[in-house]
């Protein structure tokens, strides 16, 4: 057999299944079975949010006044609220917003913070010290408050609370991604990346960022458990949706005033963000366990 | 340790003034004239134009902060455009309210939350441990506004144990404490727990139990001592979420302290209520950091060490 051809023979040989770091991680949280029971939790939100239509035959919005303050029964699962609308119909649909609330305020405090602890910790000297100094202010605002702040200047509402959230969470991306950078861009790889001449944007972008994806994605998870968190607090406050949205802080906060006559207003809307906030915090749980790869070993 | 004491407090100079910075700035940006949004809707042209000379809108923004941030230093946070009474004094009135809630809420998730990690901990994969872990995921998942509903609906509506809301005994103080406590007591048992786990697996452990020392010897004064500083470390950032979610819980229990008054300033557009209300929590927070860095700093000396180090 010529030198061509035994070659050739190597090439058609099946090449061997490498597990990339993403499979291992996959295999560790599927043997996890409280990340799979939040994975579960969060699927069936999301067929909720996508089907809801298909799951309820009451319209979230539609008033019946000759209904309203209704017990649970066969016709209305979750009984109904003052104005006589479906309470099980409401919570569906409110999926929607507490999902969109939490993808949507997380990417956005992403998009900002995460070029922003990149580049502070990238480079470092005054631009980093004054990044940080920033920073330092804006966490000086406890929990909720910096999203409070925000909604009181940009006004009440669904789209001003994704901001307000999403700013409200720029500093923990910022934080994070910087600490992750500095580690990482001491690392021999990126010096050689430097030595062969690769421009800062390309370092960042190619070498750095994709090593400081793991704990971007676990912060991430938590991050949209507490946007959701957040979000329903400022629609209890006022200060989130409007009526007629269904949104779970907002119809909490109204029904409060039934606690002696309709505690259904109140119960389930609560739940229902309970449930969705413990979806996303056991996935993360799951997915921080996952990418360790001290706990990988102790398993 | 006095020079990071020291280094710490002049650290904290620039967070102020940032954060006084930020809260100036909450007036400025409002959309439209500002003026007119702290006027009020109803307010007449010669009102609005009273408050645009008050807080000084023409004149450049410098100016404008200068004399602001020389009113604070004195103590002057303004006036309410809705009760036309003092800031300071509103302010004043509320702080002890908030600060006895938070407070009694702390010692509440201090006590649950570490007796639950600590045993937790020593008794691992048992019932207890398991029930206790899993009260603590639910805990930190649960929003604070509804806990307080719940118990609102069992403990007053349902057995009328204790009053639903307002304040006056030790007996308003209860229910509220106990929601705004809760979620940090979950908190502060997983952290508890896995501190105490990772200490536990430590050569100077193995060594004490072999001299012969009892467990609880071992627990209490050898792990626990090592395993507290991540666990302040948390219950300080906790402090701040706690701040935050006294909003929440003061809302719901009438509970007359900063939080519910910056909500209904919001409401009521009562810009500067609302600043100074702000400015309050954020100081607060960033003093209740200070404390625990320099405590956390008692804890570890490598800390103020590892700072000298690296002067």
């Amino acid at each position: 057999m010529s030198a061509k051809n035994k070659a050739d023979e190597i090439c058609k040989l099946p090449t061997p299944k490498r597990d990339t770091e993403w499979t291992l991680v996959w295999r560790h949280l599927r043997r996890n079975r409280l990340a799979m029971a939040g994975l579960i939790v969060l699927v069936l939100f999301l067929l909720i949010a996508i089907f809801a239509p298909l799951l309820t035959p009451h319209d979230p919005v539609i008033t019946n006044l000759g209904n309203a303050l209704a017990k649970p029964s066969s016709e209305h699962l979750l009984g109904t609220d003052w104005l006589g609308r479906d309470n099980l119909a409401r919570i569906l649909y409110g999926s929607r917003i507490s999902l969109a609330i939490g993808l949507i305020s997380v990417t956005i405090g992403m998009l900002i913070g995460v070029p922003i602890g990149a580049l502070s910790g990238f480079y470092g000297g005054k631009f980093d010290l004054f990044i940080q100094r920033i920073i330092d202010i804006l966490i000086a605002f406890p929990g909720i408050l910096l999203a409070i702040v925000v909604v009181t200047v940009l006004g009440v509402g669904v789209e001003n609370v994704m901001i307000a959230v999403g700013i409200a969470s720029v500093p923990i991306y910022t934080r994070l991604v910087r600490g992750s950078v500095l580690a990482v861009k001491e690392q021999g790889y990126v010096a050689a990346a430097k030595a062969l001449g690769i421009g800062d944007f390309r370092i960042i972008i190619r070498h750095i960022m994709p090593n400081c994806l793991g704990p971007i994605i676990v912060q991430s998870t938590f991050q949209i458990a507490t946007a959701i968190l957040w979000a329903a607090g400022l629609g209890f406050l006022g200060l989130g949706a409007q009526p007629p949205d269904p949104e779970w802080g907002a119809m909490l906060s109204k029904g409060r005033e039934y606690i002696r006559t309709a505690h259904h207003l109140t119960t389930y809307p609560g739940l229902a963000i309970l449930f969705m906030v413990l979806g996303f915090n056991l996935i993360g749980d799951g997915m921080r366990d996952a990418l360790d790869p001290r706990s990988r070993k102790h398993r | 340790m006095y020079g990071y004491i020291i280094r710490r407090l002049l650290l904290a100079v620039p967070v102020l003034i940032g954060v006084s910075i930020l809260v100036f700035a909450i007036i400025r940006f409002i959309p439209g004239d500002p003026a007119r949004a702290i006027a009020g809707v109803n307010a007449t042209p010669e009102y609005i134009e009273q408050v645009r000379r008050e807080l000084l809108l023409d004149e450049g923004l410098h100016v404008q902060y200068y004399v602001y941030f020389t009113n604070l230093l004195q103590g002057d946070l303004g006036r309410s455009t809705f009760t036309r009474r003092p800031v300071t004094v509103e302010l004043m009135e509320r702080f002890p309210n908030t600060l006895v809630l938070s407070a009694t809420a702390m010692i509440i998730a201090s006590v649950i939350g570490l007796s639950a990690g600590i045993v937790s901990a020593t008794r691992r994969y048992s019932m207890f441990d398991n029930i206790s872990m899993l009260a603590a995921l639910v805990g930190v998942a649960a929003p604070v506004f509804w806990l307080g509903v719940m118990f609102q609906i069992l403990f007053s509506v349902n057995l009328g144990w204790l009053p639903s809301s307002g304040i006056g005994t030790w007996k308003h103080l209860i229910l509220p404490a106990l929601t705004l406590g809760l979620a940090t007591a979950a908190l502060i048992a997983r952290i508890t727990r896995s501190s105490m786990l990772e200490v536990l697996r430590q050569d100077y452990i193995t060594t004490a139990r072999s001299k012969g020392l009892i467990e609880r010897v071992v627990t209490y004064k050898h792990a626990l001592k090592n395993a507290l500083i991540p666990v302040v470390t948390v219950m300080g950032l906790q402090f701040g979420t706690l701040l935050g979610g006294a909003v929440l819980t003061e809302t719901v229990f009438s509970w007359p302290g900063i939080g519910r008054l910056m909500v209904d300033s919001i409401l009521n557009r009562d810009y500067p209520v609302v600043q100074g209300a702000v400015l309050m929590l954020a100081v607060l927070f960033v003093l209740i950091n200070l404390v625990v860095d320099i405590i956390y700093a008692f804890l570890d000396p490598r800390i103020s060490y590892g700072n000298k180090e690296v002067e």
